[in-house]
């Protein structure tokens, strides 16, 4: 095979073709310390770490919630901490059957000579850092990419660097048995139309392939976390059919099968609007040769964040919006999403922060 | 999109659908001058305009052929030549549901520097060829474009040379409309394995992928003619199955689902082979987003050619093997041939010619 042999090739597939079970997703749960801050902020919580421990104990233990999910991804501190009985956190996902996944990228830095466009750092010792999150539990890892559409956004330079970080990123992940996300994001900011994004999008993703390839990626060990094909965020709004012809016609051009599915980014979308669209997209006829399911932080989060406001007694409430958040998109990964009746406080809310760095 | 607005683009994708129709595939009739002179010297029948003639009319006229074909690749000479009663081959094709196809590239030449690598030539003026052979009844095109497997090869330049050339050609014939059949042919010679044959084949189509990404092709409207992926001709043979293991894992690795059908060339393998390699991958259990058929050459005609000889009273014996051959193909396309026809002589009889020359 064009792809290296690595001792955990079959545990790659495995966990892999796992995060894809039909109605199961992943918890984006992985904001650092100072993006975490910003939305303590919103909800006037001080940013110390028992909070943020607080926090995730809430979103793990939520009941029914984990049945919703195949995996979580923690950011580097969250992979150590415990319930306030002592459990691991590790442990208490992986006795729900959730793949625990690690952030590995060390955000990102400006491309010199670009338009403000960026490349994501976190390459050096990469393979150390695998190792021991594999070692605390971890069998999934995630990068984020970042690129924008401009007048002349994205350029081949930002383009092919971004790829080939990320190419490089995946087979460190896989020589050290994490199944690599491969996200390469495209930001919704613009005024540009619905065309725009999807001729940006297949070129990225093409390149993006082309690099994993060039670095003997095992496909089937991989997971693709891309943006939907919208419209820019200054744009006017399509229907969620237009988004998922226009995201399932771009991944069917540039997606390989063996890809065993697609975990989708909800940018600046609401909770209620990243649901509805990935429902659009479970229900299209046509190819489709990979699951196409969530991969959600704030449009997870939001409403549970607003009810639990960072009060105790409030965390029942929360862990309820939790779960209808996750019984939506469960449903959605199934096309069977009916619409939700009991919209959480902020549910409908856009999420878009211009030029969002997590 | 990232396929550039094209007049033709809905005739394109119909076309390109069709090719791939369960239970029917393309022959290969399209030897140059040159070529198809060595296939009758083998059969004693001299290289004249009036032999290749009633040859192709032998094929055209089997009763029963078309039910099998979506498409027949012609040289130039053979799309404006007719049947002896009168009638314009492109017309007999087209009453028969059968779409005509013309071969477009000008052979292939050294790349200096290397060891024996080519590239293929064809592009000067190709637009204006297009464009009457579109007029002449066309409807699809063909490219070869052939890379081998050697210590140092393919070389980085080949790939890239080939895959560009191929993908500059796909464009022209869109914007032309014509269905551009993307033909990249790893040759079988040598003695490697068939691992490194995954991975060359691999390598190469990933790069094919990304030259047609870069030049703006609507996949929808291409159909690709890979290599099975097999040992080299001098190594031990493997079992059908595996061969259909190694070539769909090879296309799911990276042939976008939005190509609509592979149709595969039949290399060095004899008519019988070629076929239950075919078979084989139709029955292959996993995903197989685009049709799997056939565009053989040689292993549609070998036993046809055997039996005509060149002499008028071999016709009806020579038909026989020919729909005997189109039969037991259009059932490996549907995963259902029992490898019972008859066969006729040479049938099993391997075509393979070291460093085959069209």
């Amino acid at each position: 095979m064009s792809s290296f042999k690595s001792k955990y090739e079959d545990e790659l597939i495995a966990n892999a073709a796992y995060i894809g079970s039909p109605g199961k997703g992943i918890l984006a749960a992985d904001e650092s310390t100072g993006t975490i801050g910003k939305r303590f902020a919103n909800i006037k919580v001080e940013n110390n770490e028992s909070n943020r421990r607080v926090l995730r104990e809430l979103l793990f233990t939520a009941p029914g919630c984990l049945e919703c999910l195949s995996g979580v991804i923690l950011f580097e501190e969250t992979l150590y901490q415990k319930t306030a009985a002592g459990v691991p956190f590790v442990e208490v996902l992986k006795k729900g059957g959730v793949l625990p996944g690690i952030k590995v990228d060390k955000g990102t830095v400006e491309l010199p000579g670009t338009n403000g466009e960026t490349t994501t750092q976190g390459l050096d010792d990469l393979g150390q850092r695998c190792k021991k999150y594999y070692e605390a539990g971890a069998r999934f890892a995630k990068w984020r990419a970042v690129l924008k559409i401009g007048p002349n956004e994205p350029s081949p330079l930002s383009i092919h660097e971004n790829a080939y970080g990320l190419a490089r990123y995946a087979v460190i992940c896989q020589e050290n048995g994490l199944v690599p996300i491969v996200e390469p994001e495209i930001l919704v900011d613009g005024s540009h139309d619905i065309a725009k994004c999807a001729d940006v999008t297949e070129r990225v993703l093409a390149a993006c392939y082309k690099a994993l390839s060039d670095h003997h990626v095992l496909l089937e060990g991989t997971l693709l976390k891309p943006n939907m094909v919208t419209p820019g965020s200054d744009a006017p709004k399509v229907a969620a059919e237009v988004i998922a012809q226009h995201t399932v016609r771009a991944l069917l051009r540039t997606v390989p099968a063996a890809v065993p599915a697609i975990v989708f980014l909800s940018g600046g979308q609401s909770e209620e609007e990243a649901s509805v669209n990935l429902n659009a997209m479970n229900k299209l006829q046509g190819k489709k040769p990979w699951s196409l399911t969530f991969s959600y932080g704030r449009a997870l989060q939001q409403s549970t964040l607003k009810a639990w406001g960072g009060k105790d007694e409030n965390i029942a409430k929360a862990q309820a919006a939790l779960l209808v958040r996750c019984k939506a998109n469960s449903e959605a990964t199934l096309g069977k999403y009916q619409g939700n009746a009991n919209l959480g406080d902020g549910a409908s809310e856009s999420l878009h922060v211009k030029d969002y760095k997590y | 999109m990232s396929s550039f607005n094209n007049k033709y683009q809905e005739e394109l994708i119909a076309n390109a659908a069709y090719i791939g129709s369960p239970g029917k595939g393309i022959l290969a009739a399209d030897e140059s001058t040159g070529t198809i002179g060595k296939r009758l010297a083998s059969i004693s029948v001299e290289n004249i305009e009036t032999n290749r003639r009633a040859l192709r009319e032998l094929l055209f006229t089997t009763p029963g052929a078309f039910d099998c074909l979506s498409g027949v690749i012609l040289f130039e000479e053979t799309l404006y030549q007719k049947t002896a009663a009168g009638k314009p081959f492109v017309e007999l094709l087209k009453e028969g549901g059968v779409l005509p196809g013309i071969k477009v590239d000008k052979g292939t030449i050294e790349l200096a520097g290397t060891n024996g690598e080519t590239t293929t030539q064809g592009l000067d003026g190709l637009g204006q060829r297009c464009q009457k052979y579109y007029e002449a009844g066309a409807r699809f095109a063909k490219w070869r474009a052939v890379i081998k497997i050697g210590p140092n090869e393919p070389s980085e330049l080949a790939i890239h040379e080939n895959a560009y050339g191929l993908a500059r050609y796909a464009v022209i014939c869109q914007e032309n409309g014509l269905v551009p059949i993307v033909e990249p042919e790893i040759l079988v010679d040598g003695s490697h394995d068939i691992n490194k044959c995954a991975e060359v084949t691999e390598r190469v189509l990933a790069a094919c992928y990304k030259a047609l990404n870069d030049h703006h092709v609507l996949l929808e409207g291409t159909l690709l003619k890979p290599n099975m992926v097999t040992p080299g001709s001098d190594s031990p043979k493997v079992a059908p199955e595996v061969i259909a293991e190694y070539t769909i894992k090879a296309l799911q690795r990276t042939v976008p689902a939005a190509v609509p059908a592979v149709v595969f060339l039949s290399g060095g393998q004899s008519e019988e082979q070629a076929t239950l390699n075919l078979n084989a991958m139709n029955k292959f259990k996993g995903k197989k987003p685009w049709a799997l058929s056939f565009s053989f050459g040689r292993a549609l005609q070998q036993s046809t050619l055997k039996a005509w000889g060149g002499k008028d009273e071999n016709i009806k014996k020579a038909q026989d093997a020919f729909i005997s051959r189109c039969k037991a193909n259009s059932q490996a396309t549907l995963g259902t041939y029992k490898g019972d026809s008859t066969l006729g002589e040479g049938a099993s009889e391997s075509l393979h010619v070291k460093d085959y020359k069209y």
